[in-house]
């Protein structure tokens, strides 16, 4: 019926052009620059979509001055070339376009959304290229934004939910830069030249992946990818601390005056691009991964009624990224909460999956696949993701026959691996 | 599962350097020329007998479906004492009928492959699948069973509720912006319903009963009071003849009156406090202000949609430009505003003062921003800049299948047709100057005016920043 309908009407609209049937196609290429590039052709809509990804993410704080790297992707587009920074938003506006993109651990993105017409195109480019390219990192934007987000943090660290997070972070990361936190200090600490020396070192063409997704022809992305990092250095790309050694088991309990508990645990699990993401996925599902219906879900919230949310996920970064467990309670039944998502995970480990879960398991995360991609915004995120991880080209098409081939001993195997309790730390925030 | 906070007009402030803003939430239209003559046809439509009515947006860029149902009651249908409940349904829904049992839909969807959902406005509670195409005739059977089949079991709601005051506890009993919002609206509506917060006071949730979901279903779940939008690579014909296949035997019945409780005249200014641990003080002023009855004849909230799109339209608008760039009287400061809902409604401005700035200089900025639009109107380029965002965003709409669902769906709760999306569209892009200056005059003053204050207190009981303690 599809292929009838397709037919009928493939001629009249250009809706039922197809985006997403058999994998996307990603064409990669190094730019004449040194940059990494990425496009998937997705020419139904007329929009285009840029990002670049620098590996010039938090992890790469300089030691005493957290809250450099997000101050750098943040001045960006704050002033750049002869756009001063309210130049930059009214010409954006002025063609529809708009950017996003922020700093996390690994990676600072910018990220572009425009039309494709030329009329549009073409000056959004040039804008980002002008902030890529020729970042002002004015004085009086930089103070202002340094203030705001002292302002922010000061707030955030109010909040349970924040307090929570980067206890556990700490504790996972005692000695890698992962556990760093950007505080008040540390941000103040950070300077103008601060921010200048980290941009000139990470955002380079080498250190860079250009991701192409949309309305424009390969020979248009090639010219678009090269115009945006020519103006770059080549540099260097960057080299990652030593890994992250594991934290012994421990506790915290912070005292807080919210009605709720926040409680976390985890540790430093797996990185990305190591093949036993995949038996750990697959195992995680019937864990805390699967929405509503993983053990946690049952046992935690819909046996005992103790919490809205609870979960368990591994986050693969370029370096062991955690694996978690997280859940809010009334403060107090915290410690019945945490006791039963404890048994929950010892079971498991002790016990792995059932046939019918590792069935349920594999049903999901291979059928949901095609909701992996039906938009140019999700499969921007994807190819993002496997360009700026390096991960296999094929990465997608092999996503699903990597998920079918997993086996109940694999993820005991895997569990028994990387989520040793000897190592768990554990946080709980306003628990009577 | 979750409560909708659409209309929550607070954003974290001081994180976020750049907020993009889509223009109006709810319109939509094909502007490219050559898509023009799909869209008259496209989104089709049928009426089943038993008053059910199917909206269907085929999109064959992949090869996935969503399937929404929506229910024309939410908070606003509520009276005092069972606030919430529409909510708490919308947990049991998931809680079995004598055909699947407690927690079966869930996993029903997860075995197709899909991803599924609920959400509980003021004027509507809907519920959505988003599966592999295959999937959708399942998804419609499931859907089609609990619309009039729902067991409310007592012992699955004692859980249940438990897991709602949970929710309530981290959506707003720890957030002080919720519960500013929460407070706000409670002081800035006396009669309306619109008083009550959709996730319910927390002592009615105490006090709730398994009886007070069940007549609640009882009374609004029947197919006359829902509609059902299906988006995605799927065929209209064949999704009617699959609606009248397991929608269509399912009977109607006479929807209880449904009485205004219309909100009287504010006769002058209302405050309010809230104290609650934080940091960074937060202002919110709410003017009373008209939503669309009628899309063709109304032409204020048009103009109101535009004022926002002036003053907080992007990073550079005007509220960004002069409060938090230029002056550096804020760490943030912005605008809600939505023309569309049941209820009436309120344009909201929020912010927050930078350091060493007060409560009452960023109120005095909000005021002095308003008066000089009253005074000396806004320019073309900034109109134009307007349209050219609201041009694209409708575009860049047609990259989500869910979006475009959502769209209809909140479109047709609002009592509007998604068949006039276009018209508003046009409208708002034929605001004029004089149009914005004249909302800007009509409905800012401080009759209509309702203004929230959250006062941030210490975690540990010692004040950790003067300036706050005195800033009014």
């Amino acid at each position: 019926m599809k292929r009838l309908y397709l037919a009928l009407c493939a001629a009249a609209t250009l809706l039922a052009a197809q985006l997403a049937v058999a994998g996307v196609r990603i064409e990669h290429w190094l730019s004449p620059s040194g940059a990494r590039v990425y496009y998937v052709a997705s020419r139904a809509l007329p929009i285009l979509d840029v990002q670049v990804d620098f590996a010039a993410g938090s992890v790469f704080d300089p030691a005493g001055k957290s809250g450099t790297a997000a101050l750098t992707r943040g001045l960006l587009d704050l002033g750049a070339g002869d756009l001063d920074e309210n130049a930059i938003a009214d010409k954006l506006a002025d063609i529809g376009a708009t950017f996003g993109g922020g700093a996390d651990t690994d990676r600072a993105s910018l990220a572009l959304r425009t039309l494709s017409a030329a009329d549009k195109r073409v000056p959004a480019l040039e804008i980002l290229r002008t902030v890529l390219t020729a970042p002002r990192f004015a004085p009086a934007a930089f103070e202002r934004e340094k203030a705001r987000t002292i302002a922010g943090l000061k707030d955030a660290l109010t909040r349970p939910d924040t307090i929570a997070g980067r206890a556990f972070w700490q504790g996972l990361y005692a000695n890698h830069p992962y556990g760093r936190q950007s505080t008040p200090e540390t941000v103040a600490a950070v300077s103008r030249d601060d921010l200048a020396a980290f941009y000139s070192r990470y955002y380079n063409a080498r250190n860079a992946a250009v991701t192409i997704v949309g309305d424009v022809s390969r020979e248009d992305a090639e010219k678009i990818a090269e115009s945006l990092v020519s103006g770059l250095p080549a540099g260097q790309p960057a080299s990652l601390p030593a890994a992250p050694a594991l934290p012994k088991e421990s506790r915290q309990v912070i005292v807080h005056p919210a009605a709720q508990a926040h409680i976390y645990l985890g540790l430093p699990a797996v990185e990305r691009g190591n093949p036993d993401f995949f038996p750990l996925l697959v195992g995680n599902y019937t864990l805390g991964g699967g929405g509503f219906v993983s053990r946690l879900m049952k046992e935690v919230r819909d046996k005992r009624g103790y919490a809205y949310s609870v979960y368990s996920y591994f986050a693969p970064l370029r370096q062991a990224g955690p694996f978690q467990i997280g859940l809010q309670t009334k403060r107090s039944q915290a410690r019945d909460a945490l006791a039963v998502s404890r048994s929950v995970l010892e079971t498991f480990l002790k016990e792995g999956p059932t046939a019918d879960e590792l069935t349920a398991a594999k049903a999901n995360l291979t059928g949901s696949f095609p909701l992996r991609l039906d938009s140019n915004k999700k499969i921007l995120d994807n190819v993002a993701n496997i360009g700026f991880n390096g991960l296999p080209l094929d990465y997608l098409d092999r996503y699903q026959a990597n998920i079918q081939a997993v086996t109940a001993e694999d993820v005991k195997r895997v569990f028994a691996k990387y989520v040793q309790p000897a190592h768990l730390v554990t946080v709980l925030v306003a628990a009577d | 599962m979750v409560c909708n906070f659409n209309r929550k007009p607070l954003e974290s402030p001081g994180m976020s350097l750049q907020k993009p803003k889509l223009l109006p939430p709810v319109l939509f239209a094909l502007l490219a020329p050559c898509l023009i003559a799909a869209a008259h046809a496209n989104p089709y439509e049928t009426t089943l007998k038993n008053g059910l009515r199917i909206i269907v947006k085929e999109d064959h860029r992949a090869p996935t479906a969503v399937q929404m149902v929506w229910y024309r009651v939410g908070s606003i249908d509520e009276v005092d004492g069972t606030s919430g409940v529409a909510h708490v349904l919308e947990h049991m829904m998931f809680k079995g009928t004598p055909k699947v049992g407690p927690g079966e839909f869930n996993r029903l969807v997860a075995a197709a492959g899909g991803r599924d959902n609920a959400f509980t406005s003021r004027d509507y509670t809907a519920y959505f699948q988003q599966v592999p195409k295959e999937k959708l005739p399942e998804m419609m059977a499931l859907e089609a069973d609990r619309m009039r089949h729902l067991t409310v079991d007592a012992k699955e709601f004692e859980q249940e509720i438990k897991v709602v005051m949970e929710e309530r506890r981290m959506r707003t009993d720890d957030n002080p912006q919720s519960k500013l919002f929460e407070q706000m609206n409670a002081v800035a509506y006396q009669a309306h319903p619109y008083r009550r917060p959709i996730i319910g006071w927390m002592n009615d949730l105490e006090t709730m009963t398994a009886a007070d979901a069940r007549a609640w279903y009882d009374q609004w779940y029947v197919p006359n009071n829902a509609y059902v939008v299906i988006a995605g690579d799927v065929d209209h014909q064949a999704v009617f003849a699959l609606a009248e296949r397991f929608y269509g035997p399912l009977e109607g019945r006479p929807l209880p009156a449904r009485k205004p409780q219309a909100e009287p005249a504010q006769e002058g200014l209302r405050q309010l406090t809230v104290k609650a641990p934080a940091e960074l003080p937060v202002l919110l002023m709410g003017y009373k202000a008209p939503v669309l009855r009628d899309s063709a004849k109304d032409s204020d909230p048009y103009a109101l949609e535009m004022l926002g799109a002036v003053l907080d339209g992007h990073s550079a608008a005007r509220f960004g430009k002069k409060l938090v760039r230029e002056d550096k009287v804020a760490v943030s400061a912005g605008v809600e505003y939505d023309a569309t809902s049941r209820g009436p409604g309120m344009f909201y401005l929020h912010a927050s003062p930078s350091e060493g700035k007060t409560v009452a200089d960023v109120e005095a900025a909000l005021r002095a921003e308003i008066a000089r639009i009253q005074k000396d109107g806004v320019n073309e380029v900034e109109l134009k800049r307007a349209r050219a965002q609201l041009v694209a965003s409708q575009i860049y709409k047609l990259d989500s299948v869910f979006a475009q669902a959502m769209e209809i769906g909140q479109t047709e709760s609002a009592n509007l047709s998604y068949k006039d999306i276009d018209r508003m569209l046009q409208k708002l892009q034929a605001v004029t100057a004089a149009q914005v200056q004249a909302v800007a005059r009509k409905y800012f003053n401080d009759d209509s005016l309702t203004v929230g204050i959250l006062e941030p207190q210490p975690l540990d009981g010692k004040p950790r920043r003067p300036a706050v303690a005195t800033r009014h």
